[in-house]
């Protein structure tokens, strides 16, 4: 027990670890960020092609179809490696010399986006034929339909379970350690390999913890809000 | 034969399917400028889709549909345009829940009919007080009364300057005591010389408004005329047994 308690919660250790590993979290919260905007806008983007209707769309549905199956269904572990290893084969300028930052972020972006397009599309759908119909009936364009009656609607119901989706893009950025971003669980490897002991990991951790828990919290508020919402118009 | 024959609307056989259920049978109306014309018949008998062929939210299978002198189930037709010349307001009313009463008003006047921003205000303002409600303008529609909110839908319909009203048994998801209000307004929107097709259930008001009634059954018009013709001596056996069940249920 004693062992296990110093080798992860060493005070000394604790506190000297600190510093290096936040230096190294800085970078987590960067790509996070980064990743996060690249997202918001891309899936946006995907879904809204999904949704076009006519024949003439059928060939960009097809294609976010194949690009939500593909990376919905790849580990992002797998793409990192094929980023860091195979984008520089291709040796093309611009995107075989990408910084390991970047590669990092390209990878998160390519892999949530496909988890996100899907969160708008389940919020657009959420939205009742009908109040696309009406915003119609009164001349408005299809993009304007979509721009100011549907996208805010489903917009505004699908942030809980798009910030869920955030909780988890915001850890998988601890991945990224595997292709030698110096992040923060790298720098508590550093430092468990000049102290021999693991309370950097700890520190890790709970950097991560920390950083997870308002967004959960203000994820619990959100739903229980639209819960109150809801309970009142039923009345 | 010449376009609509001078008609304001002029539907010529048409027709209308939903995969295998032919829900329009070759219909065939006319209604001129400042007339206002009520459907009657049976829920599933067609008012609704005929209502909906006529500004293309569906399209017809054959036939044509002329308004204002203009072929709209033509292939060319600019559909927003078209849209812009006629309102119409639905049974549950489908205005939008994340935007204020004036907002809902505002949005076609500001996007879609380019009026500026302050000029669509004034003029919501002013519909919105037509209407009693210029005091909710910044509420949000789910504070208003069924009632309130069909009135707020007739408003954001006017405020596009309409030809022509379509009607799509606004009164039916109301409670009763809520109706009144609504048909109050429809009834001031037929005196100011609106042209109107109305599908109802109201029977009483139907009678009291419209310049000619059809009788819907089974996606044919099978019988159309004055109101009091249709009402008092109706020609068709169908057309009595609906007046009769409508009066038994006491809507009348």
């Amino acid at each position: 027990m004693g062992r296990f308690l110093h080798t992860f919660f060493s005070p000394l250790d604790f506190l000297r670890a600190v510093p290096q590993v936040w230096d190294g979290f800085q970078t987590n919260i960067k790509m996070m960020v980064v990743a996060e905007a690249l997202v918001l806008v891309f899936a946006l983007l995907l879904a809204v092609v999904r949704g076009l209707p006519g024949r003439a769309a059928a060939p960009f549905r097809v294609l976010t179809i194949v690009y939500t199956d593909v990376f919905r269904g790849t580990p992002l572990i797998l793409v990192l490696f094929m980023i860091i290893g195979g984008l520089p084969a291709l040796n093309l300028a611009g995107i075989s010399d990408l910084s390991l930052f970047k590669s990092g972020v390209l990878a998160l972006t390519l892999v949530y986006t496909a988890y996100v397009t899907e969160v708008y599309r389940a919020g657009i759908e959420s939205v009742h034929p009908s109040q696309r119909m009406a915003a119609r009936s009164l001349g408005l364009s299809y993009t304007q339909a979509l721009r100011f009656v549907v996208l805010p609607q489903a917009i505004r119901r699908v942030v809980p379970p798009l910030l869920n989706d955030f909780i988890g893009l915001q850890k998988d950025t601890a991945l990224i350690t595997v292709i030698g971003v110096a992040e923060a669980v790298a720098q508590a490897n550093f430092y468990a390999t000049d102290y021999f002991n693991y309370a950097g990991l700890t520190v890790a951790a709970v950097f991560f913890i920390i950083l997870t828990i308002p967004l959960a919290r203000f994820t619990d508020h959100l739903i229980k809000q639209r819960e109150l919402r809801e309970r009142a118009q039923a009345l | 034969m010449t376009e609509a024959n001078g008609h304001f609307v002029s539907l010529e056989n048409v027709t209308k399917r939903f995969g295998e259920l032919e829900v329009l049978h070759g219909i065939s109306l006319c209604v001129d400028l400042h007339q206002v014309v009520c459907l009657i018949g049976a829920s599933g008998s067609g008012k609704s889709t005929l209502l909906r062929c006529i500004n293309l939210l569906e399209h017809v299978d054959s036939g044509s549909i002329y308004v204002d002198g203009q072929l709209v189930t033509g292939g060319k037709v600019d559909v927003n345009a078209l849209r812009q010349k006629i309102g119409i307001v639905f049974q549950a009313f489908n205005l939008f829940p994340h935007m204020t009463v004036l907002e809902n008003v505002t949005l076609a006047p500001i996007h879609a009919g380019k009026l500026k921003k302050s000029e669509a205000r004034d003029k919501a303002r002013e519909l919105l007080a037509l209407i009693g409600l210029e005091d909710k303008a910044d509420e949000f529609p789910d504070r208003l009364s069924g009632g309130q909110q069909q009135r707020v839908a007739i408003a954001r319909a006017l405020a596009m300057d309409p030809k022509l009203m379509l009607l799509d048994e606004i009164t039916s998801a109301l409670d009763p005591q809520l109706v009144g209000d609504v048909l109050a307004l429809v009834r001031r929107l037929a005196d100011s010389g609106m042209t109107m097709i109305i599908a109802t259930h109201e029977m009483s008001f139907a009678r009291e408004v419209s310049d000619k009634v059809c009788f819907l059954d089974s996606g044919v018009i099978l019988e159309e005329g004055p109101c009091d013709q249709i009402f008092a001596a109706p020609r068709e056996e169908r057309t009595r047994q609906f007046l009769r069940r409508v009066i038994e249920s006491g809507r009348m």
